[in-house]
């Protein structure tokens, strides 16, 4: 009896569940700007939330590359690394204002990925991703020994923005409040821009490249000159990211260099579902949510991370966006 | 000169231990085309297991032979329960299940033994330094050779020499074909990760005595394994032989005259490889797409 | 297909215009409590945030941190804290991470409120703590070693480094071996800051009593395998082998140079003998190896303070003797503590008002701050590893030369580039 009246509520409550979920994937822009307005509210700080917005955009470059042109790289800490020491370089070397230093970070980054990518194109699959390890590890290397400039071990310090002026006000950088929504509108730009490509004839041609590379090489397309593209495109968001990332944090740990980062964003690009436009968004939520709360009751933290990747892999294997968007298209 | 004589004699005793550290990723890669994440770990399981029977019999000889059956033993039930479910997919699955499994068994280890790792000696037997008439070196890295080169033959003389190792080997290059000839394939899926795991686990003991254990030792090793199998192909079991006393060599011969780069040395060796060579020393063209 | 879309779409565009709009003045909510932050100052409990690596290769260390602290906060509780209000140690754990570490330092002054921060374990770290806490004026007490932190770049009026730096350990080494054991000497150095530091200060000891570097050889941070620099030094036959790295680096590379027969024909001395290094490496590796440290326990026998701290750490953790930088975590707490109680409040300038003042001895001997710097004036031990006549198993040093605190052994203000 009760069961019988319950049905029917179940199934209504479940498709507005759905409607809300079809609504977010298709209409990205809308819903990205609405979430990311309160987003805070659901987390624990607001420095969290930035992290999360951070190594979310950082996650989204990096499956630019890995979840729409099929190429995995292990050495996408290289731009979110060198994207932070310009900024920061820029910043506090050369006194430059924060924006424009956002802009030679930005700009370093993408240099960086095209020479990268210029080198290590013609390889492919796991060769591919060692090739791209091992040339960011070149990257860490020589900013490591660059202690003049970059801090070496001991990171560059004194990345400090305590006021930024935004149309005639001054605001607060230092206010996390502030800070979350001033670089979540950098965030917000970056992902209508990436919309924006995924919608162009570009995105289709890293489409078809992913889906049969010898068909899109049969139909005439430059099949190196369009990944170049990819990797460069994918290293100019990474690097915007780590720019962000330098002003949030006011330093640049020489870690932001280390394959471990690299790593991080396959991490949250397959748990999330690469190849999905908010995927690996909801993965850098989920990892670095789960870290950080999880962290506080036990030390032995890495053993629910551990297990959540592999219930994930095996029950999950789209990543937890990708699942979701499955389900609802049954 | 002498001094150089000896760091290549160095180098070639370092390459022995990278041999074995990335023989084990490259034969589960090589057969089951699963990137291993969790190598460094069962390296690192290995080592605690290893430690742990010495403590409790004494007798290293026997801790030698039981490290790789326990691992390999643990290597089979995470291939019986968490791979084989992932076959026929995508090749990222198994690569962040094995991330996971990696992060678990560090954790374990934690909880079981502790944080700060356990000192472990050199056996009795192999302690002290020999003259190998250019410099000293320690008995113990000249037992590490040898060993290393009768792992490599027994390897050899089973893949090439027995049926089984035949089946294995076809596997590797047509698992349909095996099917269809009544060979129940994933038994020797189950058996090669079993091996590899298990080499990677008495990889892991034969450092203890080097580096003692501790929960975070696999870390580095699995870079560096990936390194071996990199630089000598994928898959090829020739490569990982040449590849890993390489970089035992150039990591030895950098530290001389250029020590701070050792490390960066082996990754600049990558590098260079793969742009010259992108399927590896050794590797046959087109594997891994 | 596409009538499907209008209509989903039709309906919860509805829905989210209105749940836009009722959320829409809510992210005001979350910078309240920044705001409320001065007003909250001076009531409530004393909150001193505590990141420490947790985990990583420093577990160990940290965790006698945090015991440390616990207990300089226990003390201050069960003495009926300041003024009513009682003190909360809020651990986080920075995973040796110095983004991390950044992160959770905001989370603790952002949301927590933390009054303030003490705690780390790594230069980097404390460096990157440092710079987040130097932005916004909290008071920063560092617990871990660093010569940078004492620099003009990096100082601050409420930066307070309670811990020893690499130059005042490596300069007691050189004190204690050059001559007494040779004048030639092979420095292998980790690559990082911690190494270049103690070799400069090895070096700058050492140069007046003749010290002769015959190579300073550079090894990758985190090497396992020492072997490819092993022959080499065994080759150029120094008196002395200085070992300029930490914790497992340094467990290994002793291990290894025993291994290679350096042992009997060097002395080996590192600037940073640590206790759990020592038990962790064992009695075989480190017989012979002597080192400096901020505290062993073992000083009780001529320090009052050391005895009363080692007396109530082992009532607290059940007989566990405290190690080196835990006793640090407790120094840095209780002067917080401490300087609360004599500021009657937890404002910021009085507090570091109180602290600058502080003549204190909680574990060591006498300590008091250089006002230049900030960096703690304190006493530095020599140590030498013994095998033989222990009178327990966590009897594993010989107390060989005691440093007294002096302002002289530290680099001057004038080099640190403070102005005078």
């Amino acid at each position: 009896m009760s069961m019988l009246a319950s049905e029917p509520v179940k199934v209504a409550e479940e498709s507005v569940f759905r409607r809300v979920l079809l609504l977010i994937a298709r209409h990205r822009m809308l819903s990205v700007t609405v979430l990311l307005l309160v987003f805070p509210l659901f987390m624990p700080y607001t420095s969290l939330a930035i992290n999360i917005l951070v190594l979310g955009l950082y996650a989204v470059g990096f499956n630019l590359m890995f979840g729409y042109a099929g190429a995995l790289s292990f050495g996408h800490a290289a731009f979110l690394g060198m994207g932070a020491y310009g900024c920061g370089i820029a910043f506090v070397k050369f006194g430059i204002p924060w924006l424009p230093s956002i802009g030679i970070g930005v700009l370093v980054a993408t240099a960086l990925a095209f020479v990268m990518g210029y080198l290590a194109i013609r390889t492919r699959g796991i060769y591919f991703a060692m090739v791209t390890l091992a040339l960011s590890q070149l990257v860490y290397y020589t900013v490591f020994q660059a202690r003049t400039w970059t801090g070496g071990d001991d990171g560059l310090r004194g990345v400090n923005l305590a006021k930024i002026n935004l149309v005639g006000f001054e605001f607060n950088f230092l206010n996390p409040t502030v800070r979350y929504y001033v670089i979540g509108a950098f965030v917000l730009f970056a992902l209508w821009l990436l919309s924006r490509i995924l919608e162009s004839p570009f995105g289709a041609v890293l489409e078809g490249l992913r889906e049969n590379e010898a068909r899109a090489r049969a139909c005439g397309y430059d099949v190196s000159r369009a990944r170049l593209i990819a990797f460069t495109l994918s290293g100019m968001f990474c690097g915007l990211a780590g720019a962000l990332y330098a002003l949030h944090l006011s330093i640049v740990p020489i870690e932001t260099l280390h394959y471990t980062m690299s790593g991080l964003a396959v991490m949250m690009a397959i748990l999330g579902g690469m190849g999905t436009f908010f995927g690996p968004f909801v993965g850098a939520a989920t990892i670095l949510l789960i870290e950080d709360l999880v962290s506080l009751w036990t030390v032995h933290w890495q053993l629910f991370v551990g297990a959540i990747f592999i219930v994930f892999v095996l029950f999950f294997p789209k990543g937890i966006w990708g699942s979701l968007l499955e389900r609802l298209r049954l | 000169m002498d001094l150089l004589l000896t760091q290549l004699a160095t180098g070639l005793a370092l390459g022995s231990i990278y041999v074995i550290v990335g023989l084990g990723l490259s034969l589960i890669f090589g057969m089951l085309h699963v990137v291993n994440f969790a190598h460094g770990a069962f390296f690192m399981v290995g080592g605690y297991v290893g430690v742990f029977v010495f403590a409790k019999t004494g007798n290293f000889w026997f801790s030698l032979v039981a490290v790789p059956l326990v691992v390999g033993v643990i290597g089979m039930a995470v291939e019986r329960v968490l791979i084989r479910p992932l076959y026929g997919r995508n090749i990222d699955d198994p690569l962040l299940l094995t991330f996971g499994l990696s992060y678990i068994f560090v954790e374990v280890i934690r909880i079981t033994f502790g944080l700060e790792g356990i000192p472990f000696g050199t056996p009795r037997e192999l302690r002290g330094a020999v003259d190998i008439g250019v410099g000293f070196i320690p008995l113990y890295r000249i037992f590490l050779v040898a060993l290393t080169a009768a792992i490599l033959i027994a390897l050899w003389l089973f893949l090439e020499k027995t049926s089984y190792g035949l089946i294995v080997r076809a596997g590797a290059r047509d698992p349909e074909i095996v099917r269809v000839l009544g060979i129940d394939i994933s038994r020797v899926w189950l058996f090669v990760f079993g091996l590899g795991t298990g080499i990677a686990g008495l990889a892991g003991f034969l450092s203890a005595p080097i580096q003692s254990v501790n929960p975070d030792m696999g870390v580095p090793v699995l870079a560096e394994a990936f390194v071996v199998t990199v630089v000598g192909g994928m898959g090829s079991l020739v490569g990982s032989v040449v590849a890993g006393l390489l970089v035992g060599v150039v990591v030895s011969i950098t530290s001389l005259f250029a020590p701070d780069m050792a490390r960066v040395s082996i990754f600049i060796l990558m590098a260079v490889v793969l742009l010259v060579r992108p399927q590896g020393l050794f590797g046959r063209k087109g594997a891994m797409g | 297909m596409k009538s499907e879309k209008k209509t989903i779409a039709g309906i919860s565009r509805r829905n989210l215009l209105a749940s836009a709009a009722a959320v829409a003045a809510l992210p005001v909510l979350p910078s309240m409590p920044y705001i409320t932050r001065a007003a909250a100052q001076d009531t409530g409990p004393i909150k001193i945030g505590f990141p420490v690596p947790l985990t990583g290769p420093f577990a160990t260390e940290a965790q006698d941190q945090v015991r440390a602290a616990q207990l300089a906060v226990k003390e201050f509780n069960d003495a009926g804290g300041a003024n009513g209000r009682q003190c909360e140690l809020l651990v986080r754990d920075d995973k040796l991470n110095p983004g991390e570490a950044a992160t959770r330092t905001l989370e603790l002054i952002e949301k927590d409120n933390a009054h303030f921060i003490c705690g780390t374990l790594s230069a980097a770290v404390q460096l990157s703590v440092n710079n987040v806490t130097k932005a916004r004026g909290v008071i920063y007490v560092s617990i871990s070693q660093s010569d940078k932190i004492s620099e003009a770049s990096d100082a601050s009026p409420v930066t307070f480094h309670e811990a020893v730096n690499p130059h005042l350990m490596s300069s007691a080494v050189a004190r204690y071996a050059v001559g007494k054991f040779g004048k030639k000497a092979v420095c292998l150095v980790s690559d990082y800051a911690y190494g270049h530091e103690n070799l400069r200060g090895f070096q700058r000891a050492g140069q007046p009593l003749g010290l002769e570097i015959l190579a300073d050889l550079r090894h990758p941070l985190g090497q396992t395998d020492y072997s490819t620099f092993l022959p080499r030094i065994a080759a150029l036959k120094p008196e002395i082998l200085f070992l300029a790295n930490f914790g497992a680096d340094l467990v290994n590379s002793v291990k290894q140079a025993t291994d290679f027969g350096l042992k009997d024909r060097m002395k080996i001395v590192c600037p940073t003998l640590l206790y759990t290094s020592r038990i962790a490496g064992g009695d075989e590796a480190f017989e012979g190896i002597a080192g400096a440290a901020p505290f062993y326990w073992g000083i009780e026998d001529k320090i009052p303070s050391a005895k009363t701290f080692n007396d109530k750490f082992k009532a607290a953790y059940g007989g566990r003797y405290p190690s080196d930088y835990g006793a640090m975590g407790y120094s840095g707490i209780r002067q917080i503590l401490d300087a609360v109680k004599i500021a009657k409040t937890t404002e910021t300038k009085a507090v570091a008002a109180a602290i600058r003042a502080l003549k204190y001895d909680y574990y060591k001997g006498p300590q008091y701050y250089r006002a230049c710097d900030q960096q703690s004036v304190q006493s530095v031990f020599v140590l030498e590893s013994k095998t033989k006549n222990k009178r327990n198993q966590y009897d594993v040093f010989d107390v060989v030369v005691t440093e007294a605190p002096d302002e002289k052994r530290l680099r001057t203000c004038e080099e640190l580039g403070h102005k005078t």
